[in-house]
């Protein structure tokens, strides 16, 4: 987990790039080109398997229920994208990252940083672990009526 | 303009009176514009904490760039934050004179740990209506205000002993204890000083009145508490020996010399202890407020009072020229210099030789049964005429005092063991208290010195009849002091202590929502709700980025509404703010997992919005909603 004095530069550091951003968007195209689809975070991999784990979405359900929903549903956009879908546009590891790692993601990954763009909120970590943030998205696997 | 020259003249005239001695005059360092400054990004080294005055709060300064960085909330209601006016905070303003929402705050004290800094606490006195305030400094919030009985004005206060185990607090204002009106010359002769030895908890920091010491009644001012070798004492200056009830500038300043009381805390317990106090009647409220919790105010009757002369060997009284203000303990606990505001010498008390005047009986006579030790008998040594106006005293660890002059406007630098002076500090204008970065304490940090004045007169553009106080900081690291800076203060701060800004580093940055316990929480959206209570309508309302849950509330005309407000975001320096049409109440602010609860009559029939008022993200705009009165 990052700490507080990480998080506090990089915030800084997110509003700088979020001004060069806006001035050169070029070069987010460049990075683009480079992006493995994973995400920046403390996520390299993830194991799935075969099936749903019941268990672990049913707790990943009410994580999202409590540190979520309030800015997430699944069918319509609110603060934050919809998210139906989501494990079949996005890597399981990009999704933890995105969990886990949202300040660094919106201004280093290519594709955080356009959901950024349109949606305008930053998201925010939520006090999450990182066995917390592979039950939501267990969670999101169920949802997306994963085999 | 040529009014503010010719009292800009004076000034100079006054200090260069007193300057032309061999000691030297500060000056502006050549390069003062670099060490002020904290370049973007940078933070400053040092926090001072100044008592607001007036304004019944603390203002939080960073040291070396002056600039004002908080305003701390703590006698007085605070519209920008809600305190003192929404449900959950409105109890801390609770006397047993009702609700008062407002003091006159004077000297912050840090709370210590062998005589040292330890970065826990902030202490404050309310004046007027005699309250002790406490500050947490992890979340820089008020926490706890504790009532003075028998106390008409909590000036000398709140003096902490070497651990924090007590803080001291005498009353200005002597009054017949109990309190019943009497004819004039009785008055007089009845007149007392209640002294409050409150207990502090040594892990929660939670004060409550552990006994009072019955003083003759005279006007007690301000005091130190001693350390090391005389860590069982503390030191509190008095004016107004005379007892005037009116005219006192006249009628107070008659005798040559007044006193600085010692007073054993120790015995003073011990006494106690052994059941030597009377319970005497005396009304007062503690309010305190537990993390995230409504704030509670106890309603309290009655305090153990102990008899000066049911105590002895407890309370002396040294002689001391002449209407002593400040009465500071130097690192060692050795000297006791007192401020003789209207003397021509700093007189400084030996703690040694107060030991031994006790033990020889050195008594010049005896104040209402108080033993009254001679004057030389205690006398360290005197700094001739070192200013006009001596007030008080820091030190710098390094063998010097600094003590502050109000009539020739400066600060004088002088040395401890010779009382020489060294060295004098020009202040603009007018200076009352001054402080040293950890000046009170056995281990001074030093490298600060910050000059609090009363006067500004022409320092800073002119606004209105009245400007804000200003203050000097002084680089006094090397062997002169130099003048840095000169930056506003606000209210009128009397005192201000310093603390170094790595002592403050456990801060709470947000409250986790797991640890959220207030009973009128709502953690989670779902859970956002509108339920009637008893005719009233109470809506638990989540916010977060950039909405409020429920989307619309509903009530009917006459109806309370409390909106219990959660904020649900678990990030740094976010809250939310609430405001609503027509409410007499202020906004609420509501920090990072917090539950704040603000009423709201609902008078009128219509559809009413509210929204947030603290800019929280791109769609904050959007975080408006209604309330609709039937």
């Amino acid at each position: 987990m990052m700490n507080r004095m990480k998080i506090g530069t990089a915030l800084v550091t997110a509003l700088f790039l979020a001004v060069a951003l806006a001035a050169c968007k070029k070069q987010s195209g460049d990075n683009a080109s480079n992006d493995s689809g994973t995400g920046i975070g403390p996520v390299s991999s993830v194991q799935i398997a075969a099936g749903i784990d019941e268990g672990m979405a049913k707790k990943g359900a009410d994580l999202f229920e409590a540190k979520c929903s309030a800015c997430h549903k699944w069918e319509e956009k609110v603060v934050g994208p919809a998210l139906q879908g989501v494990t079949t546009r996005r890597k399981p590891e990009w999704i933890m990252n995105m969990i886990l790692n949202p300040v660094e993601m919106t201004q280093k990954d290519p594709t955080a940083q356009k959901l950024l763009e349109e949606h305008l909120t930053q998201m925010t970590f939520q006090n999450v672990t990182q066995e917390e943030a592979r039950m939501i998205l267990e969670h999101f696997r169920k949802k997306d009526g994963a085999k | 303009m040529k009014r503010l020259q010719i009292i800009s003249s004076v000034f100079f005239a006054l200090v260069a009176f007193v300057a032309c001695g061999k000691a030297g005059t500060a000056g502006l360092a050549s390069d003062a514009a670099e060490r002020v400054y904290v370049k973007p990004g940078d933070k400053d080294e040092i926090y001072m904490f100044a008592s607001g005055g007036f304004s019944g709060q603390v203002g939080v300064n960073g040291i070396p760039s002056g600039r004002l960085i908080r305003v701390i909330p703590v006698f007085s209601q605070w519209p920008e934050t809600g305190y003192g006016y929404d449900e959950t905070t409105k109890n801390m303003l609770m006397t047993s004179h009702g609700f008062v929402p407002w003091d006159d705050s004077h000297h912050p004290q840090l709370s210590v740990t062998e005589g040292k800094q330890d970065g826990r606490w902030l202490f404050i006195n309310g004046n007027n209506t005699p309250r002790i305030a406490r500050i947490d400094l992890k979340s820089f919030e008020t926490v706890e205000i504790i009532e003075l009985p028998n106390s008409a004005g909590n000036h000398p206060s709140s003096f902490l002993t070497e651990n924090s185990e007590y803080a001291l607090a005498g009353t200005r204002f002597s009054i017949p204890i109990p309190n019943v009106p009497m004819a004039w010359e009785q008055f007089q002769k009845e007149m007392k000083a209640g002294m409050s030895f409150v207990s502090i908890d040594k892990t929660t920091g939670k004060m409550s009145i552990d006994f009072q010491v019955l003083l003759p009644g005279i006007s007690y001012d301000l005091g130190r508490c001693g350390k090391g070798p005389s860590h069982d004492w503390c030191f509190i200056s008095s004016y107004n020996t005379e007892q005037a009830y009116k005219m006192l500038e006249v009628n107070a300043s008659k005798k040559d010399k007044d006193f600085v009381m010692a007073i054993n805390w120790k015995k003073a317990k011990a006494c106690v202890d052994q059941g030597k106090a009377r319970m005497f009647p005396g009304a007062y409220r503690h309010n305190y407020r537990e993390e995230n919790q409504e704030a509670v105010s106890e309603s309290l009757n009655g305090t153990k009072m102990l008899d000066p002369k049911d105590c002895p060997g407890m309370v002396f009284y040294m002689p001391t020229p002449k209407s002593p203000h400040g009465s500071d303990v130097d690192p060692t606990g050795e000297y006791i210099v007192a401020g003789g505001k209207l003397a021509t010498v700093i007189p400084v008390h030996s703690f040694s030789k107060m030991l031994k005047a006790i033990e020889d009986k050195a008594f010049s006579g005896e104040f209402f049964g108080i033993p009254v030790l001679k004057y030389e008998a205690t006398l360290a040594g005197e700094v001739q005429k070192p200013c006009l106006g001596p007030l008080h005293t820091e030190f710098d660890g390094k063998g010097y005092a600094y003590t502050s002059c109000f009539v020739s406007s400066e600060a004088v630098k002088w040395k401890l063991g010779t009382w020489e002076v060294v060295q004098h500090l020009p202040a603009y204008y007018s200076i009352g208290h001054l402080s040293i970065v950890g000046g009170d304490t056995r281990d001074p940090f030093g490298k600060y010195l910050v000059l609090l004045n009363k006067i500004t007169k022409d320092r800073y553009l002119q606004t209105g009849m009245e400007l804000v106080q200003s203050a000097q900081l002084y680089d006094i690291s090397g062997s002169n002091a130099e003048l840095l800076l000169d930056f506003p203060t606000h209210g009128e701060p009397h005192y201000a202590q310093m603390i170094p800004a790595s002592a403050l580093k456990k801060q709470t940055k947000i409250l986790r929502l797991e640890d959220n316990k207030n009973p009128r929480a709502t953690k989670k959206e779902s859970d956002a709700r509108v339920v009637n209570e008893g005719g009233a309508v109470h809506v638990y309302m989540t916010m977060i980025r950039s909405h409020f849950k429920p989307d619309v509330v509903e009530a009917a005309a006459g109806q309370t509404v409390y909106f219990h407000l959660t904020n649900l975001e678990q990030d740094f320096d976010v809250p939310h703010g609430f405001a609503v049409f027509g409410s007499n109440a202020p906004n609420v602010l509501v920090m990072p997992g917090e539950t704040r609860t603000i009423k709201y009559e609902a008078k009128d029939r219509g559809i009413f919005p509210f929204y947030c008022t603290d800019f929280c993200s791109a769609l904050h705009q959007e975080m408006q909603q209604y309330i609709r009165v039937q």
